[in-house]
């Protein structure tokens, strides 16, 4: 069995909500494509090729600076609840676990972890380096993975072109290999329906957006993730001022959306927290996607002061931890377990009673 | 490499043709190419309209409607280094090595420019471990005069500029 004890703070210190921003952006997260010189891409190496690159990442990982405590998992050894874990954490992607449909993981897929910090290894590249931090902290964030590249490049022969710089399997991360994505909650630009003309916006500035769990993923509670969307022909601070700015501007747009909110429907949006906040809390059987309805509009009431509770840390936990292989596992139970949804109302109820005690 | 055919200009498609029952792999110049019928990078890329799939796919019809013995000019190129086609990627959407940005460069660029604005990286460079290029004159020459020639065929008159006062303060 996994041991997620052995990673501090279960690998997601960006829950504790200690980021700026932090009741409107969750985390902002950063990624680097890399790949190993000589060695072909993970879709068309060999088992050999992509042991050669875990042996080649880990042992560089050993004696770098940022990485030379991480805890490694090897997905390919893993049963599948314990990457969905991984997976419901952010930690690794759908791709890198074999969560996709009949799928496994590659032989040789592993996670580096420290800290904030993490490799992906042999996912579609055979190095995606990620960190991510608590609110909207782009610097950081990039500052933190950046160093960790710059450890791993040292001693690992990245693929790199001097036209078209890092080399990546997909030419859509060619260049920097850098997306760098905001996850943030917009309740206000839907529920005053400005939310469509934001994100047209977004395709016109070079930027998209995805659901909560990246690429191919769903919207669901109002999260979105804001990422850019080119990645070659800019610099890495050009690309993450500009994600940056634009950003800041939809944070201006949301917030004057939960002005015009509490102007013209104060009764409303009031009554709307308090119900969500009520259901929550009393509840006896949730499904996945109505708790993050709910969690949507608690934080929208917190965020606007209407509700006296819970947390930011609380919430941010509760996206988290309502997540069937997170349920399952606390549990004993199989994520197809049918009472998931009484086990989930039982854990919403017992957090938030915590909380108000 | 020269190209087999003039022996004269550097020899930048690979092209496989089946004749009598063995395959035979030529490694033709743009012009070569072009004679031959192969719809070259070059034509690709002065194709006003036509997106970057769309052009491997209308080389694809052309050669074979013809019923020319020159195969499909983008399925016909193959990386050397790890053995995808044009046709892999054009499958899967994405590359066997890192080698297959040299072997498809022409429509790789295409399509980088239709994807990013720039096929031209400006981020940070990267040296790999051991390598000594800012530090060994020669290399960095050989290694500008490449980037040169690549701005000049991509149009990128600018960059092309900036390169050659590089080149010539190192020469």
């Amino acid at each position: 069995m996994m041991d997620l004890s052995l990673l501090p703070d279960g690998g997601m210190r960006w829950l504790d909500a200690s980021g700026p921003k932090s009741t409107i952006v969750l985390s902002t997260r950063i990624r680097l494509a890399r790949n190993v010189r000589g060695v072909p891409f993970s879709q068309r190496a060999k088992d050999a090729d992509r042991t050669a690159v875990l042996e080649r990442v880990s042992q560089a990982a050993t004696s770098s600076d940022s990485l030379s405590a991480a805890v490694a998992f090897r997905l390919d050894q893993m049963d599948r609840p314990e990457r969905q874990l991984l997976h419901e954490r952010h930690l690794v992607s759908k791709e890198l676990a074999g969560l996709e449909r009949e799928s496994r993981p590659r032989p040789g897929a592993a996670l580096l972890v420290q800290d904030q910090v993490g490799v992906m290894v042999n996912e579609e590249d055979h190095l995606r380096l990620h960190g991510m931090w608590s609110g909207f902290d782009l610097e950081d964030a990039y500052a933190a993975v950046e160093a960790v590249d710059a450890d791993l490049g040292r001693l690992v022969p990245f693929a790199f072109h001097p036209e078209f710089g890092y080399l990546t399997s997909c030419p859509t991360n060619a260049g920097t290999g850098l997306r760098a994505s905001v996850l943030i909650h917009l309740p206000g630009l839907v529920l005053t329906k400005e939310i469509n003309k934001v994100l047209q916006g977004l395709s016109q500035v070079g930027l998209t957006f995805r659901g909560l769990y990246g690429e191919g993923s769903e919207v669901v509670g109002n999260f979105f993730q804001l990422s850019n969307q080119t990645t070659l022909g800019k610099t890495e601070d050009e690309l993450i001022d500009h994600l940056g700015k634009i950003v800041r501007q939809v944070i201006e747009y949301e917030e004057q959306a939960r002005d015009v909110l509490l102007r013209t429907a104060p009764e409303e949006v009031e009554d709307k927290t308090w119900r969500a906040y009520g259901l929550l809390k009393h509840a006896r059987q949730l499904s996945f996607e109505e708790t993050m309805n709910l969690l949507s509009g608690v934080r929208l009431g917190v965020g606007l002061n209407l509700l006296p509770g819970p947390g930011v840390y609380t919430l941010n936990k509760l996206l988290i931890y309502t997540q069937p292989a997170h349920l399952a596992a606390m549990d004993g139970r199989s994520t197809g377990d049918r009472e998931l949804p009484t086990v989930r109302a039982a854990f919403v109820r017992r957090l938030l009673e915590g909380e108000s005690s | 490499m020269l190209c087999d055919n003039c022996k004269e200009r550097d020899a930048i498609i690979n092209l496989t043709q089946v004749e009598h029952d063995s395959k035979v792999t030529l490694h033709l110049c743009e012009q070569c190419a072009q004679q031959k019928g192969v719809e070259t990078g070059g034509a690709v890329l002065k194709s006003p309209l036509g997106n970057f799939l769309g052009a491997v796919v209308k080389g694809g019809s052309a050669a074979g409607g013809g019923g020319a013995l020159v195969p499909a000019a983008g399925d016909a190129v193959r990386c050397p280094a790890c053995g995808s086609t044009l046709r892999d990627f054009r499958d899967s959407g994405r590359l066997g090595c890192a080698q297959c940005y040299v072997a498809f460069d022409s429509h790789l660029r295409d399509l980088l420019r239709r994807l990013h604005g720039s096929s031209q990286h400006v981020g940070e460079r990267y040296e790999a471990p051991g390598e000594g290029g800012t530090d060994d004159p020669r290399s960095r020459l050989l290694d500008l005069k490449a980037q040169l020639r690549r701005a000049v065929e991509g149009e990128n008159f600018e960059l092309a500029a900036e390169l050659r006062d590089r080149i010539r303060v190192l020469e």
